[in-house]
């Protein structure tokens, strides 16, 4: 059996949910994401509200435009992604290892500026157990900051690697428009990250 | 969106207009000095619209078969269920 007729044995929609195996995997494995997140996010809120003289106003102690651009680079990221999946659903190569490279270099340049944003902070005082910033925030702004931003940045981290490793396959030809079970399937990834992104930015920085 | 064969595709550049605007008005509603509860309460809608958006979008699940819906929703329950239990800590 040649790789083409495994890939396409494997795309093929399975009678239950009428969704091919490398899909409803990577949908299984989303779905415990939400609620790791939704944990975070819980704990935040919790923490947030009942002790809101340790959290700083939006934009006292974190840089709220800078993270939109980079909010903004990471929602441009995931509109390449589906332009490569769009690309290779066409069977079109050269589009697909295009818009794979735009998303990498997007997807690293949004962890860049996590990490210059990180190295500010910290230089400033603002640390997981930061006390220099007691009159806009105590040491709970820093940990549950760096707890939700770095496990994101983390997924992020993951998600480019994955993406250099399909880019990889990309160049030695491997996808093909019945082929493209590992592009969806790290684009859904993908995708995710840029929505639980778009939820964070909102409760860690404007709220 | 899995099916062999099927080509059309969502208006991709024009949901990523929609996403940029949300994002940029979300930082203009966080930065006007409107009632709290206010703002909260139109940054969280704005970020459910955007997050909708890229699930029935860009994750294609608007093109999913139905079942795969209910699969994704499950979690939705248990999201109220969770913030509901720990919100009693603020009792």
């Amino acid at each position: 059996m040649n790789q083409t007729a495994i890939t396409a044995a494997v795309r093929r929609p399975m009678p239950g949910l009428g969704v091919y195996n490398v899909k409803l995997g990577m949908w299984v494995f989303l779905l415990s994401e939400v609620m790791f997140f939704t944990s975070l996010i819980g704990a935040y809120i919790i923490l947030r509200f009942a002790h809101p003289d340790e959290f700083a106003a939006p934009g006292v102690v974190l840089n709220v435009p800078l993270t939109a651009v980079n909010t903004f680079i990471l929602i441009c990221s995931s509109v390449t992604m589906v332009k490569a999946y769009a690309a290779i659903e066409r069977n079109e190569q050269a589009g697909l290892k295009l818009w794979l490279t735009a998303t990498i270099l997007l997807g690293s340049t949004f962890v860049g500026v996590q990490v210059y944003e990180y190295i500010h902070l910290i230089q400033e005082g603002f640390v997981a157990t930061a006390v220099a910033y007691a009159a806009e925030g105590g040491p709970l702004y820093g940990s549950t900051f760096y707890l939700m931003t770095g496990f994101h940045g983390l997924h992020v981290t993951l998600g480019v690697l994955a993406l250099l490793w399909i880019l990889t396959r990309a160049v030695k030809g491997v996808y093909s428009s019945q082929n493209l079970g590992g592009v969806e399937a790290v684009g859904l990834y993908w995708h995710f990250v840029d929505l639980v992104w778009i939820v964070l930015f909102t409760i860690v920085y404007l709220i | 969106m899995q099916n062999d064969g099927e080509t059309a595709h969502p208006p991709y550049m024009l949901i990523w207009g929609v996403l940029a605007v949300l994002m940029f008005a979300k930082v203009g509603v966080s930065l006007i000095g409107m009632a709290r509860w206010v703002s909260i309460t139109l940054l969280v809608l704005i970020s459910l619209l955007s997050a909708f958006l890229v699930a029935l979008y860009y994750m294609h699940l608007r093109f999913e078969p139905r079942k795969l819906w209910i699969l994704a929703a499950v979690p939705i329950p248990l999201i109220i269920i969770l913030l509901a239990l720990v919100s009693q800590d603020f009792g």
